[in-house]
């Protein structure tokens, strides 16, 4: 029953919510279904806790390949949660035809979910795939000037990706014995040549890069990201890039362990040039999306980075960061959203002064961007400090060259936020309303979690744990 | 015994939530309680911790205690704990920050009194405070990371206190931005820490057994990276180019955080971690000479400036350099010693300035000053003692820590007891040059301003007398063994350093008499550089100011370490971001991936016919694919 509620509700919820007419009623009704997702994903909790316990749990048996580790368990409380910040959030943009918007966002969390929980490797391509359309028709009709573009090319972009995923996975289901199977127990149990995992390696790596991405991979994501209505940047950056990662924990690490021992360093240089790469960018950005996005770059090339040392503190840092990057990356793309609303411009140029007529709004904008710039006591440096810590134990040079990210980090956000919220008030803003009721609730629940995980991070590495030694046994 | 002992430990915790709790009451409700209230709250705050201080500084002795509140970052290979500790070190630190911050505090609402953002202001000195404390009473160094960075943020919040002016966020965001390079040593140095000892905790790290199986080209860079996290925090160089211009923050901050507490937190971890030192005297070594170098060149710059609270920061940094010369050359308990007389007299002087700056209505060039010991005299004989307490002139505390920390350079080297010297002596030629530029002579401002000098409030005075009385008699706690005393606060903190110190193993005590004539030529040409002083700033002060002006122009422009700095790492990074964007990533990679696009798009021509878009086409074909893999499924099977 409760796999119903956290599986298939978002698939019911994304047909009903197709027929309701009333705009007020579609939001409503939208949120008691997603906040209904969260609270029954919540109820996993206690089974996934102190759980000695590797064998994922059979959500249903015999059916549509669903299961769950603490991994899967925790990308999905991501996911649940996420959807429910996103759909609490939607309120602040006026979207036409809601009730296709809000399906469309439904879908999506229903897809992510089959992405996060499947163990068969074909679900999990159409999942995956499944995943994009929603999230292209959102950007596509919500998003702002020179959408249409932008979002073709993300949209083949990240296609052309997948499709090197396919080939590789069916080259892996050929490889099966008899009766072939996509399930990735047997596909883990494949022994390869190291030629066959090189190939597989980089099909899957490609595919993962473009999703997460990665250096050199990238040129889709700020563009997408700024054009992206609020909700589908929150979509990809919150949750769909996780995928990404998740993707390598699941498929590559299992199944290319000798390709990683091999190529892991070249590719986790790539990750490396892409922090460093993508914070100097942030510097000079102008457009305060544009800067989130090539800040969001910097962040997950690090979780790639991490996920390839195949070291335990690193991935279990990996996993706190998903979560946390999550959490952030939406707290940021709400503040985007709020100047957005408030003043109609992305422009940093034309802010300025804002802390002194929206103080409220001051201090959430400032916890979310410490949380950001991972200070100790937010989730950010929980992820940060465990990844950087496992990658330093693997290789010292690519710790420090990193570990630039959360100096450049400070020097972009500061930046920004000085540019923005403090100086003379910009002679542009003539009201500069502070927050309303809601999004005081929306950025509260962000600090709180942000400020729990944090101080209490230690339950969701205890739920992770056993499913990242399962998955490093190869080693 | 016992339930003392866990009476202390219960004070660990409490000492935190004080300070915290005032954080988020004039933080939160700020705007519905009085100033009076906020005043009181947020000294309190500080005050019923200082309390608690002193009840554990008493009841320490030669032991330790510690408290576990949670695990923070707990798995099965890493086990982190969120838990407090003190000795006798952290009780010293403690009682300073508490006890001097107490005093800013009440300062600080007289200060503070007419600015709108007054509740802002308490709420991010209470925050600075709690932060720092975390620093002072942690017992490992991920927790005394989270006490590192929150000061950082405070200090930030602070110095950019009057956000208004982008020059106040400049200066914040640069104090922030220079300490996170040093931060990425230090932690960088907790990952060798973690990677070498399996552990972070002090007690695991310290342990001899531990230590003793480490090689020493690991303790090597564990010390080497902790000391480039104390150049950042304790601005010495090459990153001590922040501290200066975070004066912009209102002079109570510059005094408790940029003078008395927060940049001692480089001092304090690494004498905390002196026993590693110990181990690693070539880092030693690096840090006696980077230390006595910041102190002789902040000292040069200190001379030239014009700002009164600009002296005072070079100064600092000077000083500071004495203190990291001191852990140097091993003398840990005299560079603490440094550390807490420094505090007072420092403090002093920053709350003194903030009085004679309130005084003429927020002038800060010490050219536009000039005789005012007649009309503020409480501020003037305040700062007279400031200034002989950090000149070193006996019996005031400046004069015992200075000395003791000169008699070590001695024994180690004499060429760093030269340098100290010649430090010392531009210390009293600056210190009582601001004295004479301020205070005697004719005001040199506007007539306007003349008329508005007045005392400081009680408020501001008392805390001013009582940081005074200590710098009179702060030096008392480190009496020398030649006045026949026991030394009090070398034996205080002997359980800490007596492990370190005898692992360096320098019981080269020099003979009385030779510590004496040592003494005797620093006092004298203290003395010398005062007279001197007066004779060039009072005596005959047109003159030779005109003069100084071309001659000396790379001390008063501080060596150009600024435009230096921005030539070589702020530009670059500047063009290399622009170029990155514009050239890089839009004209390069995503040309590529354009170009790539346009022939996929050309050689795919007819589909375009059959198909009227993208999605439809996607879709289609992935309907398609996926009947096929079914297919395929089954032909296999």
């Amino acid at each position: 029953m409760l796999a119903f509620f956290t599986l298939g509700l978002p698939l019911v919820a994304s047909i009903i919510v197709l027929f309701l007419k009333n705009k007020q009623t579609i939001r409503n009704i939208s949120f008691i279904f997603s906040a209904i997702i969260f609270v029954s994903t919540l109820f996993y909790f206690p089974v996934f806790h102190n759980s000695t316990s590797t064998l994922p749990v059979k959500i249903i048996e015999n059916m549509l390949y669903f299961s769950m580790d603490g991994l899967s368990y925790l990308m999905l409380l991501l996911t649940s949660f996420a959807g429910l910040l996103i759909v609490s959030a939607s309120f602040i943009e006026n979207h036409e035809r809601s009730h296709i918007y809000y399906s469309l966002l439904f879908l999506a969390i229903f897809a992510l979910t089959g992405v996060f929980t499947t163990n068969n490797a074909l679900m999990f391509y159409i999942y995956w795939e499944l995943a994009l359309i929603p999230v292209y028709f959102i950007c596509a009709y919500w998003g702002s000037e020179g959408r249409e573009k932008i979002t073709i090319k993300f949209f083949i972009y990240t296609l052309f990706g997948s499709l090197l995923m396919l080939a590789a996975l069916i080259y892996l289901y050929v490889k099966t014995p008899y009766p072939h199977s996509f399930n990735f127990e047997a596909i883990y149990q494949l022994v390869l040549t190291e030629t066959e995992q090189s190939w597989i390696f980089w099909a899957f790596f490609i595919a993962f890069a473009v999703k997460i991405p990665i250096f050199p991979f990238h040129t889709w994501q700020p563009d997408t990201y700024t054009v992206a209505p609020m909700s589908g940047t929150m979509l990809l950056a919150g949750i769909m890039l996780k995928m990404g990662v998740y993707g390598m924990i699941r498929l590559m690490l299992p199944i290319t362990p000798l390709a990683i021992v091999q190529w892991g360093t070249f590719a986790s240089i790539l990750a490396v040039i892409g922090i460093i790469y993508a914070s100097i960018i942030a510097i000079r950005q102008t457009d305060i999306k544009r800067l989130f996005a090539f800040s969001s770059m910097a962040h997950v090339g690090l979780l790639a980075v991490a996920v390839l040392t195949l070291n335990k503190i690193a991935l279990q840092g990996a996993v706190i960061q998903m979560l946390s990057h999550g959490v952030n990356v939406i707290g940021l793309f709400f503040v985007a959203e709020i100047f957005m609303d408030r003043m109609g411009t992305r422009n940093i140029a034309n802010m300025g002064g804002v802390a002194k007529i929206a103080p409220r709004f001051a201090l959430f904008f400032m916890i979310i961007l410490l949380a950001s710039i991972a200070l100790p006591l937010t989730n950010g440096f929980v992820g940060e400090f465990l990844m950087l810590l496992g990658i330093f134990q693997s290789n010292v040079l690519i710790a420090v060259l990193a570990g630039t990210g959360i100096i450049f980090g400070a020097v972009y956000m500061l930046w920004l936020y000085q540019k923005s919220m403090y100086g003379k008030q910009n002679e542009n803003i003539t009201s500069f309303p502070d927050l309303k009721l809601r999004e005081i609730l929306l950025f509260t629940s962000l600090v709180i979690i942000i400020l729990w995980m944090g101080l209490i991070p230690s339950p969701l590495l205890n739920i992770a744990e056993p499913a990242i030694n399962e998955i490093l046994k190869t080693f | 015994m016992v339930s003392m002992e866990n009476n202390l430990n219960i004070l660990l915790l409490l000492i935190l939530l004080f300070p915290f709790a005032g954080f988020l009451l004039s933080g939160l409700a700020g705007k519905s309680l009085s100033k009076q209230i906020i005043g009181i709250l947020a000294s309190t705050a500080v005050f019923i911790p200082f309390v608690f201080s002193v009840i554990i500084a008493v009841n320490i002795g030669n032991g330790a205690i510690s408290l576990k509140l949670f695990d923070w970052i707990h798995f099965q290979n890493l086990n982190i704990s969120f838990s407090l500790f003190a000795d006798s070190l952290t009780a010293l630190m403690l009682l300073v920050v508490t006890g001097v911050g107490f005093l800013i505090h009440v300062y600080s609402i007289a200060y503070m009194w007419d600015d709108e953002g007054f509740s802002r202001f308490f709420s991010y000195m209470n925050l600075f405070v709690f932060f720092m404390l975390i620093l002072v009473i942690s017992s490992n160094y991920l927790v005394m990371f989270i006490g590192w960075e929150g000061v950082g943020l405070s200090s930030y919040l602070l110095i950019g206190f009057w956000y208004d002016n982008h020059e106040n966020n400049n200066a914040a965001k640069k104090a922030f931005i220079m300490n996170r390079i040093g931060d990425l040593g230090f932690l960088l140095a907790l990952f060798l820490i973690f990677t070498t000892f399996n552990s972070l905790e002090f007690s695991t790290v310290f342990g001899s057994n531990a230590l003793m199986s480490v090689n020493n080209n690991t303790i090597f860079w564990i010390c080497l990276l902790l000391f480039i996290g104390a150049t950042g925090k304790s601005a010495q160089i090459p990153l001590y180019t922040w501290l200066p211009d975070a004066m912009a923050g209102p002079t109570p901050v510059s005094a408790l955080i940029h003078a008395a507490t927060m940049v001692t937190a480089g001092i304090y971890m690494i004498a905390r971690s002196s026993i590693l030192f110990a181990f690693a005297p070539e880092v030693l070594g690096l840090i006696a000479v980077v230390g006595i170098a910041t102190a002789l060149l902040a000292a040069s710059i200190a001379i030239f400036q014009n700002d009164i609270k600009k002296v005072l920061a070079y100064s600092t940094i000077s000083q500071l350099g004495y203190m990291f010369a001191a852990l140097g050359v091993g003398a840990f308990s005299g560079a603490i010693f440094h550390l807490v007389t420094h505090a007072f007299f420092k403090a002093l002087l920053f709350l003194a300035a903030g009085s004679v700056i309130h005084a003429l209505g927020g002038e800060q060039n010490i050219n536009k000053m000039g005789g005012l010991s007649k009309k503020i005299k409480v501020t003037t004989l305040v700062f007279l003692i400031g200034c002989i307490a950090i000149s070193g002139i006996p019996p005031f505390s400046g004069f015992f820590s200075k000395d003791e920390i000169l008699t070590s350079l001695f024994e180690k080297n004499p060429l760093l007891w030269i340098l100290g010297i010649a430090g010392a002596l531009m210390t009293a030629f600056y210190m009582f040059r601001l004295y004479f530029l301020v205070f005697k002579g004719n005001f040199r401002g506007s007539e306007d301003t003349a008329k508005l000098i007045h005392e400081s409030p009680k408020l501001m005075t008392i805390p001013l007398i009582v940081l005074a009385l200590l710098s009179i008699v702060g030096g008392f706690i480190g009496l020398p063994e030649w006045m026949g005393s026991q030394h009090f606060l070398e034996n205080y903190l002997s359980p800490v350093f007596n492990a370190s110190i005898q692992i360096l193993n320098h019981n080269t005590h020099l003979p009385i008499s030779e510590e004496l004539i040592l003494i005797l030529i620093s006092v004298i040409g203290v003395l010398i550089a005062i007279i001197f002083s007066w004779y060039i700033y009072l005596k005959n002060y047109k003159v030779i100011n005109n003069r100084v002006a071309s001659v000396f122009l790379i001390f008063e422009k501080k060596y150009w370490v600024d435009e230096i700095y921005e030539f070589l790492f702020v530009k670059p990074t500047l063009w290399l971001s622009n170029t990155f964007y514009s050239i890089v990533e839009l004209k390069w990679i995503d040309g590529i991936v354009n170009g790539v696009g346009i022939l996929v798009s050309r050689s795919g021509n007819q589909l375009k016919y059959i198909q009227n878009g993208f999605t439809e086409f996607y879709v289609f074909m992935m309907v398609l694919g996926i009947i096929a893999l079914f297919v395929i499924n089954f032909l296999i099977r």
